[in-house]
């Protein structure tokens, strides 16, 4: 990549805010993410880190701030007011998101070859060979083997649909991607292998990532900087593992100092 | 009969579906929302193909109903007769001849031309309602332009058959902007959609009603590397001798033999009395 | 190359009475390019707590601390990022790793990061796995079924995959034996003649003795204050 551009913000993200009511779902949220950067959100259960995520994505709309993204025709733009259709669009190409259920970012009805082929097709590849050909490839890239092509990921284990959620989304290359608890509900060991596939993938195609868990040690081996949320406002925010071993707010002392050691 | 107000509907209603009608021919392609009327007859028999006729027809015109291509079919005969009853209006079983054609499955053999209307009785309307039950999200990808999915369908074919194996509502882009159901027809009936006819679909059901206006440019969807075709059985009409036109496969007796004939019966018969003869002709009546 | 200015640090532990508990008071300390400084001190002085302040793994109450051109105190995680990935090693007391991926790749890890191509980085893997006695048969599996052994040599071998011009070692030679200790510190003599400027904890007397320059006592940075 262009190292200018590495110099400069993918992601900014400028007083976000989002309220249920009277009831605040996210408040005031300001960051930078780089090109190549991961980032670790953490707090525990109705803290907004969801509901974060949901805004910087488009799922959700703010009720305040605003989403700069640098897209690679026309520089830094506000995806929060950028027209619906450009914003869909930068959800099928640049951007990707993982989910924490693979049925919800999947269509369970299509074998694993459309679903990856899909995201080709709406930015119009029409060759079926190559399209194919592209499946395969990124198949084997989440280690499911070439010959599962053509079943539906209702065939799948947990663990594989994950993995082939992650293909689906990530065949376009795009530059940001998102997940909301992308190892959630699966086996531990299980877990060990997405993040593993997780971390080369990051570095391979140098993707951003926002990552939001509750899972403090999956945040310390994917995440390169931690934000820790709670009641819808970011409480700390640094490196990784200088928030973890050394937290500053008593909230992250105390989320910490919850973990069960093994 | 003077019982019943011109072609049953009262006049509000035909205002209300010839506005859609209009609506429809101004956007090709595009699915019009319309208040479909309960219709003396179930869903599925062509409410949504009635509706329409019944608004487009006049004292004037002339009819032909076709199902399947055929003139002499229950629902064929039955709408016919609808017509014949609530508008008294001549009706025709040859194409030439009619100047509104009602058709479930099938475009005619013969050319149409500027003259004619032909109205489609439509099932089910939404082409992409198969991968993407959500309506709302189904309306917004046509909105957007978003028809990445229709081509995730006919990928699925390939992967499943080696070929695209949809062989009848075979899914159109019509004037480079909307992915249209062509209504069940054969996919070898797809290249007939341009046409110098107005073409007008009905659904009665889904309450939907599309058009396309006369010599529209419709495309139907493929891969570079698996390019449509309009196929058709590999025969020719076993009584006319016809072999470009749409066969129908008729199983003869238990020994497994079996004829093709065409499935317009007016283009076969009219064929016949010009002196074409297929291979069976004579033999079977 | 390294030089920390006044650097103090102190837990503020909020879960328990707010207590404050002050760590560290004025830590001066320069290392030049080529020098190996050896920390000393009683246990609990503070030796790992200062080479964690200087890898930004704890954050400086006050202070600088320059490494090359960036002040860890004040730097943007990004920067710290970068900083860790091109200039400054760390080789811990212990080994955290993705569970299950193999050590090979474990120790191709940094030099990947950089940017280095596969086949590289993993003969360079290779080089320092052999030097360090892994038997190549364990190459393929996770070290995190090693012995604690095994595990700091993996340890060893990723921290010195890439030259970097600085280099923090925590205790590199504990339970290690006398083989593979040797190599160790010529793993260490030679950073040390390519340039880099190297902050050591050494519990063994004779390791300590063999690379390092010279000594600074932590207990000079204690807190008069704490109890």
């Amino acid at each position: 990549m262009d190292e200018t551009l590495m110099d400069q913000p993918l992601l900014q993200v400028r007083d976000l805010a989002k309220n249920y009511g009277a009831r605040i779902g996210c408040a005031s949220v300001s960051f930078d993410l780089f090109p190549g950067e991961v980032m670790g959100i953490v707090g525990e259960s109705g803290s907004g880190k969801s509901t974060l995520l949901n805004c910087m994505a488009g799922h959700v709309s703010p009720d305040a701030g605003k989403v700069l993204f640098s897209t690679r025709a026309d520089g830094l733009v506000d995806t929060v007011t950028m027209a619906e259709a450009e914003r869909r669009m930068l959800a099928r190409t640049d951007w990707a998101f993982v989910h924490q259920h693979a049925r919800d970012g999947l269509r369970m009805n299509v074998s694993a070859g459309g679903n990856i082929g899909e995201r080709l097709m709406a930015v119009g590849a029409r060759h079926y060979g190559d399209i194919r050909d592209q499946a395969t490839d990124w198949l084997s890239r989440v280690e499911i083997q070439g010959n599962r092509i053509d079943d539906r990921p209702s065939a799948f284990s947990g663990g594989m649909q994950q993995r082939l959620q992650i293909a689906r989304n990530l065949v376009t290359q795009p530059r940001l991607v998102f997940m909301d608890e992308p190892t959630g509900g699966l086996d531990v060991s299980v877990q060990a292998r997405l993040l593993d596939l997780l971390r080369g993938l990051v570095r391979e195609f140098g993707l951003s990532a926002i990552i939001v868990t509750h899972d403090l040690a999956v945040v310390r081996l994917l995440a390169d900087r931690l934000m820790v949320m709670k009641d819808g406002h970011v409480v700390e925010s640094g490196l990784t593992d200088q928030v973890l071993d050394d937290p500053q707010h008593a909230y992250t002392q105390l989320l910490v100092s919850s973990v069960l050691q093994v | 009969m003077s019982d019943y107000n011109f072609a049953y509907l009262d006049e509000q209603t035909k205002r209300m579906i010839r506005r859609a009608i209009l609506k429809g021919l101004a956007i090709p392609g595009y699915q019009v929302p319309f208040a479909s009327r309960e219709m003396p007859m179930p869903y599925g028999w062509g409410t949504g193909g009635v509706q329409v006729s019944a608004a487009t027809l006049t004292p004037e015109d002339t009819l032909k109903v076709i199902d399947q291509g055929a003139d002499d079919t229950t629902n064929a005969v039955s709408i016919r007769k609808f017509f014949e009853n609530t508008a008294g209006i001549v009706t025709t079983e040859e194409t030439t001849k009619a100047s509104v054609i009602q058709t479930r499955h099938r475009i005619p053999e013969t050319d149409l031309n500027e003259d004619q209307i032909l109205v489609y009785q439509v099932p089910i309307p939404e082409p992409l309602r198969f991968l993407e039950p959500r309506e709302t999200e189904t309306r917004k990808m046509h909105s957007l332009q978003e028809y990445g999915l229709m081509h995730v369908k006919l990928y699925e074919d390939i992967s499943q058959h080696g070929a695209i194996a949809t062989s009848y509502a075979y899914p159109v882009k019509v004037a480079g902007r909307y992915v249209m159901d062509p209504s069940p027809i054969p996919k070898f009936d797809n290249p007939k959609l341009t046409m110098a006819a107005i073409q007008l679909f009905g659904a009665g059901r889904e309450q939907r009603i599309y058009a396309l206006p006369p010599y529209t440019e419709v495309v139907s969807l493929d891969f570079d590397d698996y390019p449509f075709e309009a196929s058709k059985a590999a025969h020719t009409c076993d009584l006319c001798g016809a072999e470009h036109s749409y066969l129908d496969e008729v199983i003869l007796d238990d020994e497994g033999n079996r004829m093709f004939v065409c499935s317009d019966t007016d283009f076969c018969a009219k064929r016949q009395s010009a002196g074409h003869k297929g291979r069976l002709a004579g033999e079977v009546a | 190359m390294i030089e920390l200015i006044n650097v103090s640090k102190s837990f503020t532990l909020h879960n328990q009475g707010s207590a404050v508990i002050p760590v560290m008071e004025h830590a001066n300390l320069k290392v030049a390019a080529g020098e190996c400084v050896g920390l000393i001190g009683a246990s609990g002085a503070g030796k790992s707590t200062l080479m964690r302040l200087i890898y930004g793994n704890y954050l400086a109450a006050a202070g600088q601390i320059e490494i090359g051109t960036v002040d860890v105190a004040q730097a943007a995680p990004r920067e710290i990022l970068t900083l860790r990935r091109d200039t400054l090693g760390y080789v811990s007391q212990f080994l955290r790793v993705v569970p299950r991926v193999a050590t090979l790749d474990v120790v191709a890890e940094p030099l990947l990061a950089l940017g280095v191509a596969v086949d590289e980085a993993q003969a360079r893997a290779a080089e320092l796995l052999t030097k360090l006695n892994i038997p190549e048969r364990l190459w393929g599996l996770s070290p995190t079924t090693f012995s604690g052994g095994e595990q700091q040599r993996v340890n060893i071998a990723r921290g010195f995959a890439h030259t970097y011009p600085a280099l923090l070692l925590d205790e590199p030679t504990a339970s290690l034996d006398a083989e593979n200790r040797a190599t160790v510190l010529s793993l260490i003599i030679d950073a040390k003649s390519r340039g880099a400027a190297i902050i050591g904890i050494f519990h063994d007397e004779a390791a300590r003795n063999a690379v390092c320059d010279r000594f600074v006592d932590v207990s000079d940075f204690t807190p008069s204050r704490v109890a």
